[in-house]
């Protein structure tokens, strides 16, 4: 399998994910986004190791690693969520501006 | 064969991810969002990554959606009541695009004739014993990492009363 399909795969991923995160106005839609944009890394991550034929696993593990990554990114963040629901009554990123410039 | 199963996957992928972001319904978008995480670990598998293949099914689509879906719900997501998308719509798909052309024209042209060659799946024994002996620094950070995680989202959604 040529490895360029797998790259355009994830490109395609991360560049949904990039517009999830700028046009969407809820704060969880957001973050399933970022969880899109990770899963990409992890698609390239895991394709070039197969792709190098890579004894030492670099590329799998650091997969796991950001596996393991998101999952915490994604703990603290939807505590802030809600968090953020509990005083504004709201997770609209939009009217979250106060420490917008 | 597997080029074949590799197209079907990615298309299926491709449709969840921009379901995900062009949906009306919040919990409808989560599920699309299940869809493209069981066709990356499907992809994993073809790639013979057969480790992190179930991890992705255990700690993506049985953790992550699990917990986004709560979040969906404690924060009583609206549907259909308000616009899902802010003002930055059009700024948002001409630099999503932009990006996607930039990024996918540098990896056609660097890994041209490059090729994915089947040989032998990767063990999770192999695994273990790389993430033991080489990278287990990293993998203590980690951890500890995920601790500090874990209580910090504690002590930010606890209430004090």
């Amino acid at each position: 399998m040529p490895v360029q399909w797998l790259l355009l795969l994830s490109a395609f991923l991360f560049s949904v994910g990039v517009y999830g995160v700028l046009a969407r106005r809820n704060a969880v839609i957001v973050l399933m986004s970022i969880e899109l944009m990770l899963n990409a890394v992890n698609l390239n991550l895991v394709g070039f190791n197969a792709m190098l034929q890579d004894r030492a696993l670099v590329g799998q593990l650091f997969a796991l690693f950001v596996i393991t990554i998101a999952a915490a990114e994604l703990g603290v963040g939807l505590a802030i969520v809600i968090l953020v629901y509990r005083n504004r009554t709201t997770v609209s990123i939009d009217e979250v501006s106060l420490m917008k410039w | 064969m597997t080029k074949v199963v590799f197209a079907i996957v990615a298309a299926t992928m491709a449709f969840g991810a921009v379901r995900l972001v062009t949906t009306k319904n919040l919990v409808h978008g989560a599920l699309y969002l299940v869809i493209t995480l069981l066709g990356a670990a499907v992809v994993f598998l073809l790639t013979l990554a057969e480790f992190v293949a179930w991890v992705q099914v255990l700690i993506y689509v049985g953790a992550v959606i699990v917990l986004l879906l709560f979040g969906l719900m404690l924060t009583r997501a609206p549907i259909g009541k308000t616009a899902l998308d802010n003002s930055q719509r059009g700024i948002a798909a001409l630099v999503a695009g932009g990006l996607f052309l930039l990024i996918s024209t540098v990896t056609w042209t660097a890994f041209d004739s490059q090729r994915i060659e089947f040989i032998e799946p990767t063990t999770s024994v192999q695994l273990g014993e790389e993430l033991f002996t080489k990278m287990v620094l990293p993998f203590e950070i980690v951890s500890v990492l995920l601790l500090a995680a874990l209580v910090g989202a504690v002590i930010l959604a606890k209430r004090d009363d």
